[in-house]
């Protein structure tokens, strides 16, 4: 009897629970896949809308999947997406920055992106994410750095406006600070952004190692930085790059303070920034502002390229949706947009008519030649991570004041140590 | 026999309710403590790494031989063709170069992969000087650092702590008030204290304007930029921040002398002083020992500053052994290599940790 009784309220429970999972089963057949897509953007109001925009219109655009997104704060966002591939929890959809890539490609996080030929041939080289031939990400958006400039200032010191045809000399360049400082009317000659950390330090500065002829690595083979990050252009460029700080042209560690505002209120008189904060400087300046190409320090005028960019997870077991969602939102009206709300690069002719600031003849037009003409790519090698540390902590040695020369082998040696001891990233058979 | 019978069971339940009792807080001390220690180690032994595909293996004690590796080596002096030792214009003498022992595809395994930590005994007349080579400079630097920011944050918070103490622990009206305001620090976080104190710290802030108060031909500059100031303005930030929360901890142990003592010694003729000496001080030796304790380890385990303030700069002068923990594991994704340091740095804070406890068995018993 006690054993009856038993069995039929184990029968009950059974019967309750096939019940209510048909109850919530029913509707979900009918109801669209959905897929989730990481953002980095949380507490950035202005990009994250637009991002819930294009997932909005894609929802109702069909009524096969649904997107989904979710937004990670910036500094902890790569963090999140290595624990949850670590967990094999990785969402379908997620957005990376443009030189990890590569390793995230190599450590197999990421599926290769079926984009149609004709889509992808619209895009700027700097915005694929490109590993061992395979695309891997690609950019909604581009960034690029130039020198924050006015007109008035310019004027005043008597200094040749550059052009992309013409840029500046690391002489003329070198006497453009040097009149700034000697006028006595700035606090510093030059905002290098220094007030800033971790990517933005080989973003910014590895170019300028670059334009002097160095590199972060031998890109031929990408099995050591001897020679490319300690020769004598390296050399040179960092004597040069130290003697900016040493000699009182720029601050050695900006605040907040004179990173935002110093060039806007005056109290710089150039600025070596990037897009982003261009809608700034453009409200308060107006025509006074203009963006002038990087100098040439000796090979050619390099900046860096490259910005956030979306791909697909490995583990996303709905790659047919995940791809739609890309191509939906790969259209010209949206690119547009990170061009109007946040002076984001377009990364295609199409958008860039779109856009108000970049349209030729627009004032911020200059940004979209410098990322065609002078972008270089981060090296695409799963070691960039490690290469990038061992960047900046070099780069703050010899703004602070070290011997160039023992940075630069320092630097060297940790990074082929480290190729070494990864036996040189070499893909997985 | 009875008695002693009940004794016994009323003892063997008061055993049992004491390990149920303890036991949440043994679990989650086993889970989150014990078993990552024991993790590390191993994790230590390998070339894991946080972003791979390749799965772990074993790598035997090299992580430790990187980071406790130490090396001396004999430079020679460069000569000139008739064979007089080369000197720069800076009357340095010039030595050949080092890289040639250390770089990477050297022949001198010794010394491989090495970095110079210092130079010493030059002699100048043989044209020969010793450099001393780590496995990684940045562990015995940030060893170097912590141990100093100890060895002045210990003492100084711990001794302000008690100033504080007895400051409000006076019969004054407002006591509550002054309380409050000096724990508030504590109660605030050290991402926004550190961010706070970064302004301070400016060329044109507020610490340098004060300076110019009162010293008008003072030069300002950034304090956080000069390697001989970086790791002195830290230390006074920290312990502004820490003081409150020992403040309290002096302050509890204050309040449990009793009055009576004080009475006493009051009839006997003592003075404050007196007083200080032969009663407030015997009364704080149990708290003596839990206030070291506690600001050692908080003091050795120095990051949160270094990681919003100074990322290890101006040139290494900050740089502390958990920041490099961090740096290692995450920044240069080397996730082995992290946990080994991390099982060194375990070792060192249980070592010193040991050592201060029996140096205050004494005094606790």
């Amino acid at each position: 009897m006690k054993h009856l009784k038993r069995s039929m309220s184990v029968m009950a429970i059974v019967i309750a629970f096939a019940l209510t999972a048909s109850i919530f089963a029913a509707p979900a057949q009918a109801a669209p896949e959905t897929i989730v897509l990481w953002s980095h953007a949380s507490g950035h109001k202005e990009e994250i809308n637009i991002a819930y925009q294009i997932a909005k219109d894609f929802n109702v655009s069909q009524t096969k999947y649904s997107v989904e997104i979710k937004a990670f704060p910036n500094p902890n966002y790569n963090d999140a997406v290595v624990a949850a591939a670590a967990g094999k929890s990785l969402p379908c959809l997620l957005d990376i920055d443009a030189p990890v890539t590569p390793a995230w490609a190599w450590a197999g996080y990421l599926s290769p992106l079926t984009i149609d030929k004709k889509t992808l041939s619209k895009f700027s080289k700097t915005a694929k994410g490109i590993y061992d031939g395979k695309l891997y990400s690609l950019g909604i958006y581009d960034a690029a750095v130039g020198l924050f400039a006015k007109k008035s200032v310019l004027k005043s010191l008597a200094l040749r406006t550059p052009t992309i045809a013409s840029p500046w000399s690391l002489n003329e360049f070198n006497d453009a600070l040097a009149k700034a400082k000697a006028s006595g009317k700035f606090d510093y000659a030059i905002s290098m952004g220094t007030g800033w950390d971790g990517e933005w330090y080989p973003y910014a500065y590895s170019p300028l190692l670059q334009s002097f002829g160095g590199d972060l690595i031998n890109r031929k083979d990408m099995k050591s930085a001897e020679g490319a990050l300690n020769g004598p252009e390296a050399k040179a460029w960092g004597e040069w790059f130290q003697n900016i700080f040493t000699s009182g042209y720029a601050p050695k560690k900006e605040s907040a303070t004179e990173r935002d505002t110093g060039f806007t209120t005056g109290k710089i008189a150039f600025s070596w920034s990037g897009n982003w904060t261009a809608k700034d400087a453009l409200a308060k300046l107006g025509d006074d502002f203009v963006v002038l190409p990087p100098p040439n320090l000796g090979t050619r005028p390099v900046i860096g390229g490259g910005s956030w960019q979306w791909a697909i997870s490995s583990t996303c077991n709905n790659k047919a949706a995940a791809n739609e969602f890309l191509n939906f939102g790969l259209q010209s009206k949206y690119i547009a947009r990170y061009a109007n709300d946040l002076t984001y690069v377009p990364g295609t002719k199409e958008a860039t008519a779109l856009s108000v600031d970049y349209k030729p003849g627009a004032p911020l037009a200059i940004f979209q030649q410098l990322a065609s003409k002078y972008a270089l790519i981060r090296p695409a090698t799963p070691a960039y991570a490690f290469i990038s540390t061992v960047y900046e902590k070099m780069t703050k040695d010899i703004i602070a004041g070290a011997n160039v020369q023992t940075a630069l082998d320092a630097a060297v040696d940790e990074i082929d140590k480290n190729l070494k001891n990864n036996n040189y990233y070499k893909k997985k058979k | 026999m009875l008695q002693s019978n009940v004794v016994t069971h009323r003892k063997k339940k008061e055993t049992r309710a004491a390990w149920l009792l303890s036991l949440p807080a043994v679990l989650l001390i086993l889970l989150f403590s014990i078993v990552p220690i024991f993790l590390a180690l191993t994790l230590g032994f390998t070339d894991a790494r946080l972003v791979s595909p390749e799965p772990a293996k074993s790598v035997g004690f090299s992580n430790f031989k990187t980071i406790l590796g130490i090396g001396v080596l004999t430079l020679k002096a460069e000569r000139d063709d008739s064979g007089a030792i080369k000197i720069d214009e800076k009357n340095n003498v010039v030595y050949e170069s080092l890289r040639n022992y250390t770089k990477i595809n050297s022949e001198s395994p010794r010394f491989r992969s090495k970095s110079e930590l210092f130079r010493f005994g030059e002699n100048r007349k043989a044209g020969t000087v010793k450099v001393v080579l780590a496995g990684d400079p940045l562990f015995w630097k940030s060893l170097k650092n912590t141990l100093f920011f100890a060895l002045i944050v210990v003492p100084v918070q711990g001794g302000f702590g008690l100033l504080l103490a007895l400051m409000v622990n006076q019969k004054l009206r407002g006591r509550n008030f002054f309380r409050t305001v000096y724990f508030i620090p504590a109660l605030t976080s050290m991402v926004v204290v550190s961010m706070l104190w970064t302004f301070i710290y400016q060329k044109n802030g507020l610490l340098n304007t004060i300076i110019k108060q009162v010293m008008p031909g003072f030069q300002s500059f950034a304090w956080l930029e000069n390697p001989k100031t970086t790791m002195p303005a830290i230390i006074v930030l920290s312990i502004w921040q820490a003081v409150g929360f020992h403040m309290i901890i002096w302050l509890g142990g204050l309040q449990t002398i009793p009055a009576e003592l004080y009475e006493a010694a009051t009839v006997d003729g003592a003075g404050f002083r007196k007083q200080f000496r032969y009663v407030t001080i015997p009364g704080l030796r149990h708290t003596f020992v839990f206030v070291l304790v506690t600001i050692t380890i908080a003091a050795l385990g120095l990051f949160t500053q270094i990681a919003i303030i100074t990322q290890g700069g101006p040139l290494d002068s900050t740089t502390t052994l958990v920041y490099q923990v961090v740096l290692n594991g995450y920044a240069k994704q080397q996730i082995g290599y992290a946990s080994a340091f991390s099982f060194v740095f375990f070792a060192l804070v249980l070592l010193i940790s040991l050592i201060q406890r029996s140096a205050t068995k004494r005094l606790d018993q």
